[in-house]
This record gives structure tokens, sequence and C-alpha cells, in this order.
């Protein structure tokens, strides 16, 4: 059904219903009794009308034409594919946790608080920090509220010209952005050639209007940061922050811990490192982490427990506020909570050394056809700078395009982009070895291809739903709503 | 071995031979040996499926939700009919297990999927253009500001005393730290005092937020205030509940510039909270200076229909510090979830829901004041909430309503002192008669 | 890559076109094959006052975004209109689809600038 090609609203039928309800069993009123005529709309909303059987077989159709970690390899790098458990999604489900009110009776939510309670703690020890807010909904949001806090922090002690955040050129364009939006101005570093922080270029930058520095580590290009605890005294010593966004933190889990590097704000991607699902762009969770000088800051409400009850602590005059309505998103942090409990300490650490010994061995198997510009053992992931031999101008692009002809979904591309033509990988670790070496297989094929067929590769894909797009056609017409109009082709 | 980790011992050492280590922790050599945690993490051991099943139904069964309680609780997150094909269709793996689609010829799925919620919502809302949704209403309303302070050039954001607390506590959080002042309006009667906002707006005034129906379920009159705010050049906000919009004049009808809400109600489940999604929709005029992803039509080399994502010289990933917005995901999972609501319940079941909420809240506001006992706080059209004050303390109405299994209404006081023994009942399509008799019996012998 | 003799050059890959006072500008053919496919103007304000250097307008490809750099300080006179809805012609014709039409302000700001050859160097040197 990969042809399957119509909207909803070209099966939409005038008088077709796909709902049930009971009947109003109250004594019949009329509408327009109870609320004024002017506050009426005039015009209905344009709204599907179709069966039950015409919703379920459109959005199955849909589906169809869509690839996820279910329907196969993901190698997609900084983004953390791995496979998302069963068993959390029926755990969340769980009508004691989906059906609960943000805002009812603390007595009658104690099971949500206790979990809660719990995977700040968890969070806390696996990351080395002192407390732990689940509030923001992804790892923006919770770079945003990190920053915020870095920015309290210093205002609070009446330090007002720190106005700057030191952020490295390979970071994830969120770090720069983020800043800008919590007030800050950026000082963007250049990186050294092994892609991690030029220590003489931050002594330059570091000043006293200096309130943090942003780091990812390992960095975006897969590599410790091996000069981590120099940089951070560096940092410290000039009276900054430092920030640690935990998207690489699949790497580490049980090993190393961004708290005993020295970082003093941390957020962690639930939907990465903590196996919860990406849904098509979110929900995500970005839970934020602090050392203990800064916990007054975190967001309102902090779960506390007093006694054998937990409580929601709104009396925290000292806190940012509030960064999105209730507590987070708690269905998220349910299935982050299975995963952890599944996976058990050992079994964390476990998970990284396997996402490693994964990384290493597809680096040392495609390091002969594709460029690897940074020659040392890297950690999750990896970053290659295109076709080793490449005579007819294949771009990453083209490579990336071939890979789904052949049922794969491609890595990361031109990111970071400090490195050319960058095609960067992260296995995962719940990948087997006979996995990584049919997507080796088919890397090397297309390196093959590059060779002898370019142009099966630059006119990829060939075999998927729909063919290369024109994003420019799109941005320029702009049809961001169905015009009524069908002129298709089927 | 543990389930969803497939390597084997002898995978491991054929693979470190491959790589030319002599074991993993080879692999970790870069790691300075003062950083390394040198001890095992403080966590449990790894628990079966079993195990983790009676884990945490243990916790799950020390919550009550509202299949147990009867609830008559709202106040931005509500108890609305879900159709059973929503979970389903939304739990197709194809969707839920995929990443954001920047890979499109293999994500036409999720970016049709959303270029239908976009068209929907639009036409809900009657704006020209939205995004593909936002982490919550509260945020959605933040960047609904943000918009119009960078459009104006101006540096202060008035918002109506009659919006959700929690919005304006996340609005006054993210701005603190922007530098843009928050001014709150009064209210007079349970809806926004229109000549105290008069008096506020000024030359600095980038926006003017309202909501409607307001957090008293309170359906506020905007003509006066849209001619107010845009004869001073700034821009109107309505932040609105999208079920509303069954029945209720569009934002767009009523002139708005920006339009931003909840869509919880849109097939999700309460889930203590989250995740929900917000939705952003706006004017053609304004739609650049709006932030998140855009799903667009285009075609594919053949001249196929085909779908993208669009606009992104907007986003971070392109723009680092000077994009719009940090934002980067959005709720695509809820966005799904609230596309395949609206198709469910289509242009009639939306309706329904609508006129079903606001007559059943009717009927129980007059079963609540029938004996004078509780009196109606605010004599104002509402939708699917309304205040009511008695004589007792509104947590002692609600501890008595929960001994009989009923989750009452919002405890007003928490947000607004000033409101003493008030409660604001929500009345949703799911409340049968028999509930509400239950709700006034209760009520009335407390 | 195509330059035109006769106009001046900025180190931002920007051209002016000097007739009396009036200034036109607009990108090179080096800038707009750097963008890629432009889908996107933004345009000032006529009448704005900008100095040489501020930032007079945003091209946007389908994967970039560029601030484009007023070289020479003057008042916005005229804005290309046809930009709006044909983004594509500074693609197909970069040196005839000018951007902004200014009245210069000093025309020492020319000074600055490079012409024909010295800009073939410069972005050789780029390159």
């Amino acid at each position: 059904m990969k042809n399957y090609n119509r909207l909803i609203f070209e099966l939409s039928k005038e008088g077709r219903k796909a709902y049930s309800l009971p009947p109003c069993d109250i004594p019949e009123v009329s509408v327009d009794d109870m609320i004024p005529a002017s506050f009426v709309r005039d015009n209905e909303p344009e709204l599907p009308e179709v069966s039950e059987v015409d919703v379920v077989r459109h959005f199955t159709n849909l589906s169809n034409k869509n690839y996820g970690v279910d329907t196969g390899f993901y190698p997609l790098g900084s983004c953390t594919m791995k496979y998302n458990p069963k068993i959390n999604e029926d755990m969340a489900a769980l009508g004691g946790f989906a059906n609960i009110h943000p805002i009812q009776p603390q007595a009658t939510v104690q099971g949500a608080l206790e979990l809660m309670y719990e995977l700040d703690g968890m969070l806390s020890e696996i990351s080395g920090m002192d407390r732990v807010s689940l509030q923001p909904a992804a790892g923006a949001h919770g770079e945003l509220t990190g920053l915020m806090i870095i920015k309290a922090y210093h205002e609070n002690r009446g330090d007002k010209k720190r106005n700057k955040i030191i952020v490295p050129d390979s970071a994830h364009g969120t770090n720069p952005a983020s800043a800008a939006v919590a007030g800050f101005e950026i000082v963007e570093i250049e990186s050294d050639e092994h892609g991690a922080v030029d220590l003489d270029k931050l002594k330059a930058v570091l000043n006293d209007d200096i309130a943090g520095l942003m780091l990812t580590n390992p960095s975006t290009l897969g590599l410790f940061e091996t000069n981590i605890k120099q940089i951070a005294d560096l940092v410290h010593e000039a009276g900054g922050l430092l920030y640690y966004d935990g998207a690489n933190t699949n790497a580490i889990m049980g090993i190393a811990r961004p708290g005993d590097m020295g970082f003093d704000v941390i957020h962690l991607n639930l939907h990465k490192t903590f196996s919860t699902p990406h849904g098509g762009g979110g929900p995500g969770s970005g839970p934020v982490g602090v050392k203990s000088e800064l916990v007054k800051f975190l967001p309102v409400p902090v779960i506390e427990k007093k006694g054998d009850a937990y409580i929601l602590d709104y009396d925290r005059p000292e806190s940012i506020g509030k960064v999105k309505s209730f507590y987070g998103n708690f269905g998220v942090a349910v299935k982050a909570y299975a995963y952890i409990l599944s996976m058990g300490g050992e079994g964390l650490k476990d998970v990284s050394r396997k996402a490693v010994l994964n990384a290493n061995y597809m680096m040392s198997k495609l390091k002969k056809y594709y460029e690897l510009p940074m020659e040392q053992v890297c950690k999750h992931e990896f970053v290659l700078s295109g076709l080793l031999e490449n005579d007819n101008d294949i771009t990453t692009l083209d490579v990336a395009k071939r890979l789904l002809d052949y049922g794969y979904h491609p890595p990361t591309i031109y990111f970071p982009l400090i490195v050319s033509n960058a095609i960067m990988i992260e296995p995962t670790e719940t990948e087997s070895p006979e996995t990584l070496d049919s997507f080796i297989d088919i890397m090397i094929k297309i390196a093959e291809e590059a060779k002898e067929n370019p142009d099966i590769l630059k006119t990829a894909p060939h075999d998927t739903p729909v063919r290369r797009i024109d994003e420019a056609k799109a941005a320029r017409s702009l049809i961001l709503k169905w015009d009524g109009i069908s002129k298709h082709k089927e | 071995m543990h389930r969803y980790l497939p390597h084997t011992e002898d995978d491991e050492r054929l693979m470190l031979e491959s790589i030319g280590a002599k074991s993993t922790d080879d692999l970790f050599t870069d790691i300075p040996s003062e950083l390394r945690l040198g001890r095992k993490l403080d966590l449990d051991n790894s628990l079966s499926e079993i195990e983790l099943s009676d884990r945490m139904k243990a916790l799950s069964g020390k919550n009550k939700g509202s299949d147990e309680l009867i609830c008559f609780l709202g106040a931005g997150a509500y108890d609305h009919y879900i159709p059973s094909v929503v979970k389903h269709l939304v739990m197709r793996s194809e969707f839920y297990t995929a990443y954001t689609p920047y890979q499109p010829e293999i994500s036409q799925g999720t970016l049709q999927a959303i270029f239908e919620y976009q068209t929907m919502i639009c036409s809900l809302t009657g704006m020209d253009v939205t995004n593909a949704s936002m982490y919550d209403g509260a945020t959605a309303c933040v960047e609904a500001a943000m918009m119009a302070v960078e459009n104006a050039r101006r540096s202060s954001i008035i918002v109506s005393r009659t919006v959700h607390p929690e919005v304006r506590a996340v609005l006054k959080s993210y701005m603190r730290f922007r530098d843009v002042e928050v001014i709150e309006a009064d209210m007079a009667d349970g809806i926004t005092d229109v000549e105290k906002l008069k008096s506020l707006v000024e030359a600095g005034t980038a926006g003017v937020i309202v909501q409607n129906p307001n957090f008293f379920g309170i359906i506020e009159d905007l003509t006066e205030i849209e001619k107010m705010v845009h004869s001073n050049k700034a821009l109107l906000i309505d932040y609105v509940d999208p079920i509303s919009l069954g029945i209720l004049k569009s934002p767009g009808e009523s002139g708005v510039d920006i339009v931003a809400g909840e869509g919880q109600s849109l097939g999700n489940s309460l889930s203590f909270g989250g995740p929900y999604l917000g939705f952003l929709a706006t004017t053609s005029k304004l739609m650049r200076k709006m932030p998140g992803r855009i799903v667009g039509q285009s075609e594919d080399v053949d001249g196929k229909r085909a779908f993208v994502l669009t606009l992104q010289a907007r986003e971070q990933h392109i723009r680092r510090y000077k994009a719009t917005s940090n934002i980067c995901s959005n709720q695509g999972l809820n966005a799904l979830t609230a596309a395949i609501y609206m198709t469910t319940m289509g242009k009639q079941g939306l309706k329904e829901v609508a006129e079903q909420s606001t007559k059943k809240a009717h009927y129980a506001m007059k079963q609540l004041t029938g004996s004078g006992k509780y009196k109606l706080m605010f004599n104002k059209p509402f939708f699917k909430e309304f205040a009511v004050i008695g004589e007792t303390a509104s947590c002692k109405v609600n501890d008595e309503l929960l001994k009989h299994n009923i989750l009452g209404g919002f405890e007003l006081d928490k947000e607004y002192p000033e409101l003493k023994n008030s409660l604001l009942i929500c009345v949703t399509e799911k409340r049968t008669k028999a509930q509400i008799d239950k709700l006034s019996q209760v009520m009335e012998v407390v | 890559m195509e330059t035109k003799s006769g106009l001046f050059y900025s180190q931002d890959h920007e051209w002016v076109k000097v007739e009396g006072n009036k200034a036109y500008i607009g990108i090179t053919d080096y800038a707009q094959h750097a963008l890629g496919e432009i889908v996107y103007v933004e345009l000032p304000t006529v009448g704005d006052e900008l100095n040489a250097g501020d930032v007079f307008g945003v091209i946007e490809s389908v994967k970039a975004a560029s601030d484009s750099y007023i070289p020479v300080s003057g008042k916005v006179l005229e804005v290309n209109e046809a930009l709006s809805d044909s983004p594509q012609l500074v693609n197909e014709d970069p040196y005839g689809s000018w951007i902004v039409v200014v009245e210069i302000t000093d025309k020492a700001d020319l000074d600055d600038l490079m012409n024909e050859q010295e800009y073939q160097e410069f972005c050789e040197k780029e390159a």
C-alpha cells in the first residue's frame, strides 16, 4: 500500500461519522438559550466526515509509509535510536498513571509522586548530581531551564554583569539558541583539530562577563573530552558554571558521571538514553539536574518526602518559577523509570559498554571506505567525512538517499558543522553484530556503486513511497494546509 | 545476557578482535582514571518483565484515576471521551518509534498526518497557518508572546488575570530572563476588566493575552478589546480550549492575531499533566515569526504529491542563536493523537461534544444552585466550567466528595485568594445525569 | 563564477551599482551559488536609514539563512518587491536582481569596496 496517496479530507462524505456518544440524558435544552448568538461561530470547522473503518485504514496506510526503530536499523547519530521496550508502553498506559488529573488531591496520587521522587534519585545517581527536576519537556527545554538556573545563580550573588555563554562551534544548534532565549549573548569558540575544546581559545574568552560554558561530553564527534577537568577548573576559576548537554550520555552510564567531571547543571534526554520512543518528533523529556548549591533555583514544584508522604513543594522563593504546566511529561517519565528498573545499575553500565563496542566495531570496518577525520577510539558514535574515493562528485546526501533503497534509515548527515560532508553514525547497544554487518556491507556496496554507477546514487532513492522531494518548491509555494483542490497524480 | 542486549560472549570477543582491542575496557582508556566512577551505580538489580510489572502496578495502584473517580475537575486538563481507535492507531509502532521526519521519503506517514493536523487546527481556529505543535498550552502562549515582542519590537506584554494561572506563571519565568515586562490586567466579575485594560495598554505594549473561554469558563467578549489592541498597533493573543471551538466563534472571526492553546482534550489522556500538546496558529502576515516545525506540500521528482518540513530557515538547527525560538522537537505523537481524534469525531462529533458539555454543565449549575446553598459566582455566559460559592471551605467540600469517589472542582482560593469557599466545576460530555445529581446531593449536605 | 565590470563588490559578496547618488545593491553570482536554491528574500522598509555594515535583509535557501549587510550607508529608496513572489530571480539573474536601492550618504564608503578583478581574486582565495 506504499502508493496510498489520499488525504483524509478527500475521503470525506457529508453525513458520515466515526464516533458514537450516548444520547444527552438531561432534560432537553437548546444551546441558543445558554450562549448568546454573538458568541457562536457562523461557519462550522471543516473537519472530515468519515466512517470508523475509513479512519483506521487511512492512518494504518500512513503508518506504512513511515520507518521506525521497529522497522529496522536506525543509526541516526546524536539521537540514540535504541529499541523502545513494549512493556514500558503498557506500564505508562496503566489507569493509575494515564488517567490521573494533574491537580487532583495529592493524597490520591501518592504513587505518581513516589515514582517521580524515585526517578529523580536514580537520575541523580547516574549523573552525579544532587537533585533533578522532571519538568522540562525536551532537551532544548532542559537547556533553557538550566541556563535560567545559571542566570538566577549569578543574579542571586549580585553578579549582574555575567551575560555571556560560551558555546563550542561543534555544539548542537539548540545550545546557542537556548542561550539566546535565556537572554545571554553567545561566544562561539573554535574547536581544535580533534574537535575538542581548544584550551587556549577558551582561556582567551574567559572573563568576568562569562556566565558559563555549554558542553557535550562525549562531544558531538563522539569523542571524550579528555581535558574536561582542566576545562571545568578554568571556567570555575573565572567565576562561571559548566552546563552539560546530556545528548550523549548513552556512552558513559556507570562509567563516568558529569557531576564528577565538574558540571554544575545538566539535562538528560529520557527519549534518547532512557529508551522512551521519539514519537515522530516528540514527546521527549529533558530533566535538569543540579549540584546542591543550585537546588534552590530549580523550577517549582519540587517533590519532597515528608514522613511516608510525598508532597509537591511550591514554597521555594528563589526558584526560577515554572517552565511548563504542571510537572513535566509524566507519561514519558513512567517509561524511563520502567527502563531503569528493567536494566538495573549494572545493566545500564552494560548498555554504555555495548553502545561503545558497536560504534568502534563499525568505525573500524567503515574507515577503509569512508574518510575518518579523527582516528582515535570513539565512544557511542563516530563521524565520517564522505567517501574515501570520490571521483564522481557523490555527496553525503546521495549516500544517505541510497541507503533508503536498501531499507535503512540513514545516519545523521551534515552535522556536526565542523566536519565537511559529515556522516554521523550511532548504532546503539540494542543492535546485534549481524545487523551491523548487514549495514556495513551495504555501505561498502554503496561506496562501490559510487565508482561504478554514480547515477544510481545521484537519483536515489528509487524504491520509497515518494522519491526526492522538491524542498524549494515547498518553501516557495508554502502550501501549509489542504486547499480543497486535489491536483495530485495518483 | 539482558533481553534488550543481543551480544553473546562470542559476539563480543569477535568484535573486539576485529577492532584490535583486548577488552571492552580498552575502549574507555580515553576517560582519565580519576574521572571513572570506580564503583557500581547505587541502583537496584535488573528486573524481569513480571517483576517490573508487579512493581509498577503496585505504584499505579496507589493512585486513584478517573476510571475510579467521577471527575468534575478541569482547570486546564479535561476528562473528555477518547474513542478506542485513537490509541490503537497512535500505537502503530511505525509512528511512535520514528524520529523527526528529517528523511521525508520514508516519513510520509508522520508528515502527512501533521499536514492534516495543521489543516484541522487552522479550520478550527479560523487562522491561516499553524505549526506541528509545541510542548503544551502554556509554552505555546509564551511563544505567542515572544512573536508579539519580536513583531512590534516592544517589550511589554499584558495578560488578563482571567488567563490560566499556570500559563501566567510560565509566561513570567520566561519573560523575566528576556527582560520583557509582564503586566497583569485585573478582572471584574469574572471577566477581563476592559476599562482597566485600556488604561494599561500604551506605546510599549507588544501584545495582550486573553483566554476564551477564560479560566472561570466564561466566554469573554473580544469586540472592544480587539479594537483597542489593534488601534494601539499591538497584537491580540487568544488562549483557547479547542473543544469549545466546536460551537464558539473562532478566534479568526474575532480578529485575533495569534491563537495558542492546550490540545490535551483532543484525544490525549490526562497522564498527570503530560505529555500534552500546545497549538499555535497565526495569520499569513506573521507566519515567518512563528517558531516550530511546519509541514508543507510539494512534489517528488516524479511529480507525485509529497510532504516535507519547510520554512526551516527560521529554526535553531540552521539559524542557531538567531533562531525565532530554541524549540527543536514538537509533541509529534500528541499532535498525531489530536489529528486522529479530530478525524474520528469529525465535524458533527466535535460539535456534539461541545454541545453536550455545555448542556450538562448548565444542568449541573442549576442543580447545584437550586436550593440556594450554592450560588453561581459570576452570572455570565459560560461553556463547560463554572464557579460556585457556598458557605463551606472548598477543601472541605472536596474532601467530602472524595469520600463518595467524586473528584470535586478546582479550589479557586488556591490561585485567587479573594475567592473563598468557591469551586470551579467542570462538566464534560462523559458525565451522566445520575453522576451530576450525585454531585449535587453530596454537596447539598456538606 | 560570473562577475560584471563596472560594479563595486563587498567581502560579504554583495555588488553595488552606482547611478548618481543612487546605489543598486544585490548579491553576487558566487553568493547565490553558495546559498543554493533561494526560497525567500526578506526586504527592508523604504525609508530605513542604514549604516554600512547593518543587516538590511535575510536571504533564505532551503538549508541556510544568510544575513545581508549593506555595503554603503544610505536611506532605502526602493525595494525589489518582485523578489517577494519570485525569490528564484536571485538565482537566475543575480546581477539583474537588485534587492534595494539606497541614496548614498557618503561616497567615500565605496573606497572600501573591491573592483571586479579584486573581487575575483578575493573569491579565489576564499575557495
